[in-house]
């Protein structure tokens, strides 16, 4: 049944665009206003009609006017209701969406950063089967996370959202679709087991100096240095924040991984390996740099380097 | 430990705060109808309604289906046994009451509290059909706070929710807000002139006076305080000894109780004769009686319409008084009623039942010998009898035997105005002179605000008419004579402090006062019927509104409503931009001199123009055009001080002309 009026609006919204408001998406920020939000009774709403209808009769019938000004204050209640929840909506904005990392398969991360100039509750965001339900105080934007589930590698387009509210009452259900014009970066899939690179010999020698486990010396922080690696107690005696610079013997040699050995695959295959041999030096805290066609990245470690090679990896044709 | 599959969230268990005001509303609801439950069952409802609040906050769950359903028997039990069937409104609201109080045992997940909230607001407009007074209707219309405050916690994802009172406050500003939609809806929504079906019994009447009387029966009535009828006067009210308002006349004496003819086998006649001196107009409205009399001020001159006057100038309505009911009387204050009596009624006024008080019968057959022919002489004695003779005015008399007027008269020496009007109408007869009892209302309060005399059950009052030869009836109050502040003063003044510390003096002039309140509820709302309808768009020239008028009007009024509405909904305030307001009005200060902003031309070529244009004020102009670009441009917002800085310096730029 579900399935069946899903297939339904989604037909709709292919042959008829002008009825049923089908949005193209459009850029951010991506404010709310009274010609993109629809209010239509919730099931609650229809029975409670229902019971204001029998109020209704009833007080009617046993001439008891003061049951009548009862049933009609709260009749007049939930009409009013329909308003708020309408206001609940109207001038809602989305002002940016940050997107995480996730391979292909994975969930992905998004934070959605609402902003109103007045508080709201009870403001719902559906994403598939999901749904989440945020207020916003007025002041601050609220950050709402979803998440964002992920196919195949490659510059993925933001789903259209359902944002909606049955505040105050739940009599009401208002509600509007955003769609940014957005995509975020799935990073590939790595295969699950395969032979590790092949690494050079004179690597072993390059033993040097590398982060490690044993505390070195405090530095400035960078951005990209990781969080756990800031010195609270020792930035706090700074103006700046502090980071533990961490320094072990480099145990692992330099790998050098390059699309052009990997010649007997296919090219998702070969995009596989190269994932997982990046997911493992970066698990390994290895040094590695990454020749793919057309984009020579070179040595390097860390999450930043990670990414950037991951990055390069999806946007691979 | 098993994974758990998400749960939807119409199936997560509701949190504390919404299951709190759940039961607030709950508990209204059965304080609400616990008047007129049988206590037991209000009691146990009330320990059930505790008992699982305080089971839920210990432990989130439903309660076993093994105790809810042995209740769900019992209450059924409860109200079959209490009122012998489940049907009607009485025993209706009772099993409504507990069905409500038993959802809450299984109530967990959001969509029962919908279901249990929607319960709530039909058991509280169940409650008004047992009370619409104006304090219960209150009371009932802020029972709908609880509920809608329920409905919003319902709600996922709010701000922090403050207090618990705190919390019914946006619900009190949305009923508020949807007050006048809700009055104009009351106002138009139109009438039934006849119920679609059966109309409840209106046991909620009292019943007031009864169609007999016998001594000592009338207690009940005299300390009951509710209003029995108020009553308007055309011109000055008549003064506080002639405000007596006859209900019936009682002729029948069976030596315990005084009795009308019966009306099926006494042949109807027409209205006694009566001439008149002087008479008054007033406006009566009515509570439900449930009986057909309308008690008219003394003597009548004709009956209301839809009423009839009876021979003995008694006044039926046609049907039973069900509603409160409006009419408008014009009586007699001085007058002659039947001054040639007829054999028939000469024989009825002075019949007696034989063998019974045979004291009084000696007591009459004295006096007649010792006035001769003179019966107002033998009333007179009658009335010294009852000042001087030892009695005593009470609500609480001693009973009376077999010959209960000797008893009274003398032994017991104590009663009220019953046993005053009964001995003493048993006197006359017994001496020949035809006299009768009636009873009414007499004396009320007269609440100078409103113009208005307020009577109450209370005043509830028995007095006697003799007939005498060339003045016709002449209506002797005996109890007047042991009491005189009874006729004076009223009721209250002549029960002492007989009564029940709530009817003390100032609480009883409170509620007299607070009285025009209810009157103006009573009338303007609870007796806005069909009729009143019709009449309510006179003043905008339409005469008789039908209801396709009425329809129309509250369609029309709804739209406007919602247009209103709306209007509120779509406000924004747009966020004031205080530096383009103060550059604006830089803008028109030039203006003024001719230098107007071109439209596609900026600020910085604007100013420079303009510097130009007056090179007297060259310098200041290039400041405040550096001011702006840079309160514009170098920050996300322009900072506090240097904005009121370049709003002050627009302010007092002020353009020199230069004489050339």
């Amino acid at each position: 049944m579900r399935d069946l009026l899903q297939r339904l609006q989604r037909r709709a919204e292919r042959r008829l665009p002008a009825l049923t408001r089908y949005r193209r998406p459009e850029n951010l920020p991506i404010e709310l206003h009274r010609r993109r939000i629809y209010i239509v009774p919730t099931g609650f709403g229809l029975g409670f009609s229902v019971l204001l209808l029998v109020m209704l009769v009833g007080a009617l019938n046993y001439s008891n006017n003061a049951g009548l000004l009862l049933t009609c204050l709260l009749g007049a209640s939930s009409a009013a209701s329909m308003l708020v929840a309408f206001r609940s909506l109207d001038g809602l904005r989305l002002g940016h969406i940050r997107a995480g990392h996730a391979a292909a398969g994975q969930p992905l991360e998004l934070i959605l950063a609402f902003d109103s100039r007045r508080p709201r509750n009870a403001i719902r965001i559906d994403l598939d089967a999901s749904t989440i339900a945020f207020a916003l105080d007025g002041h601050a934007s609220a950050l709402v996370k979803l998440t964002l589930p992920t196919e195949q590698r490659g510059w993925q387009p933001l789903p259209r959202l359902r944002v909606w509210s049955s505040w105050p009452l739940g009599l009401f259900r208002a509600w509007s679709w955003l769609h940014p014009e957005q995509s975020v970066l799935v990073w590939p899939r790595a295969e699950t087991a395969g032979p590790p690179p092949q690494a050079r010999a004179d690597d072993a020698r390059h033993l040097r100096l590398h982060r490690g486990d044993e505390l070195a010396a405090l530095r400035d922080y960078h951005a990209g240095d990781p969080q756990r690696h800031i010195a609270w107690k020792a930035s706090a005696r700074h103006e700046n924040l502090l980071v533990k610079d961490f320094e072990q013997p480099q145990s692992h040699p330099q790998w050098q991984l390059d699309w052009r050995q990997l010649g007997g695959l296919d090219n998702e295959a070969r995009i596989a390996r190269l994932a997982r041999w990046l997911n493992e030096a970066q698990v390994q805290r290895r040094h590695y740099s990454l020749w793919l066609p057309g984009n020579e990245i070179p040595g390097g470690s860390g999450p930043l380097h990670y990414a950037r090679c991951m990055n390069a990896l999806a946007q691979l044709p | 430990m098993t994974p758990r599959q998400p749960r939807p969230p119409s199936a997560r268990p509701i949190d504390t705060r919404a299951f709190d005001l759940l039961s607030l509303t709950m508990a209204l609801v059965l304080g609400l109808h616990a008047p007129h439950l049988p206590w037991w069952l209000a009691i146990a409802l009330a320990l059930i309604l505790g008992w699982r609040w305080w089971q839920r906050r210990q432990r989130i769950g439903r309660v076993p289906r093994w105790l809810k359903l042995p209740l769900l028997a019992m209450l059924t039990l409860a109200v079959i046994v209490q009122y012998g069937n489940i049907f009607g409104r009485a025993p209706g609201a009772a099993l409504a009451v507990g069905l409500l109080i038993l959802k809450l045992l299984e109530t967990e997940v959001a969509r029962d509290v919908r279901v249990g909230i929607s319960f709530a607001c039909f058991a509280l407009m169940v409650a008004l059909l047992f009370d619409q007074g104006l304090v219960a209707t209150v009371v009932v219309a802020l029972g709908l706070l609880p509920a809608l405050a329920t409905l919003r916690a319902l709600e996922p994802g709010q701000l922090p929710a403050p207090s618990l009172p705190r919390a019914l406050l946006p619900s009190l500003a949305l009923t508020a807000a949807a007050l006048p939609l809700a009055l104009l809806a009351f106002l138009l929504v139109p009438r039934l002139s006849s119920p679609l079906w059966g109309a409840p019994a209106q046991d909620q009447a009292r019943t007031g006076l009864g169609d007999s009387m016998t001594p000592g029966n009338f207690t009940d009535l005299l300390t009951d305080d509710h209003p029995a009828m108020r009553v308007s006067f055309d011109g000055a009210p008549p003064a506080p000894d002639q405000r007596y308002f006859r209900a019936y006349v009682m002729w029948h004496f069976d030596g315990r109780s005084w009795h009308r003819p019966d009306p099926r086998y006494a042949p109807s006649r027409p209205p006694a004769p009566l001439e008149v001196a002087s008479s008054v107009q007033y406006r009566i409205s009515l509570q439900p009686t449930r009986r057909r009399v309308l008690p008219m001020l003394d003597v009548p001159l004709q009956a209301p319409a839809q009423a009839t006057q009876q021979a003995d100038r008694e006044v039926m309505a046609d049907k039973p008084v069900n509603d409160p009911l409006d009419y408008i009387g014009r009586s007699a204050l001085r007058y002659r009623l039947q001054p040639d009596l007829d054999e028939r009624s000469r024989r009825l006024g002075l019949s007696l039942p034989a063998d019974f008080n045979p004291r009084t019968h000696a007591l009459a057959a004295q006096w007649r010998q010792r006035h001769g022919s003179d019966d107002a002489a033998i009333v007179q004695a009658a009335l010294a009898l009852f000042h001087n003779g030892g009695f005593r005015y009470t609500l609480a008399p001693a009973p009376l035997g077999r010959d209960s007027v000797d008893d009274f008269l003398f032994d017991t020496h104590e009663g009220f105005c019953e046993h005053y009007s009964s001995a003493f109408t048993v006197l006359m007869r017994a001496a020949g002179i035809p006299a009768r009892v009636v009873t009414g209302y007499q004396g009320g309060y007269w609440n100078k605000f409103g113009n208005y005399l307020l009577v109450r059950y209370s005043d509830a009052h028995a007095w006697s008419e003799v007939w005498l030869a060339g003045r016709g009836w002449v209506r002797v109050d005996p109890t007047g004579a042991v009491r005189p502040e009874r006729v004076s003063l009223g009721a209250a003044a002549a029960a002492g402090d007989q009564l029940a510390w709530y009817r003390n003096d100032w609480l009883q002039g409170l509620r007299n006062r607070w009285d025009i309140v209810n009157r103006w509820w009573d009338q303007g709302v609870i007796g806005f019927d069909a009729l009143r309808q019709r009449g309510l768009l006179t003043p905008f020239g339409i005469r008789d509104a039908d209801t396709a008028t009425l329809g129309v009007l509250l369609a029309i009024s709804g739209v406007l409503f919602i247009g209103i509405g709306l209007a509120w909904a779509l406000l924004r305030r747009q966020p004031r931009d205080p530096l383009r307001g103060a550059l604006r009005e830089l803008e028109r200060k030039l203006a003024r001199k001719g230098i107007a902003r071109r439209p596609a031309e900026g600020p910085q070529h604007y100013l420079s123009r303009a510097a130009r244009a007056l090179p007297g004020q060259r310098e200041e102009l290039a400041s405040l055009m550096r001011s702006y670009l840079e309160l514009r441009y170098a920050h996300d917002e322009p900072p506090t001080e240097p904005l009121r800085a370049f709003q002050h310096a627009v302010r007092d730029f002020r353009i020199v002309d230069v004489v050339k």
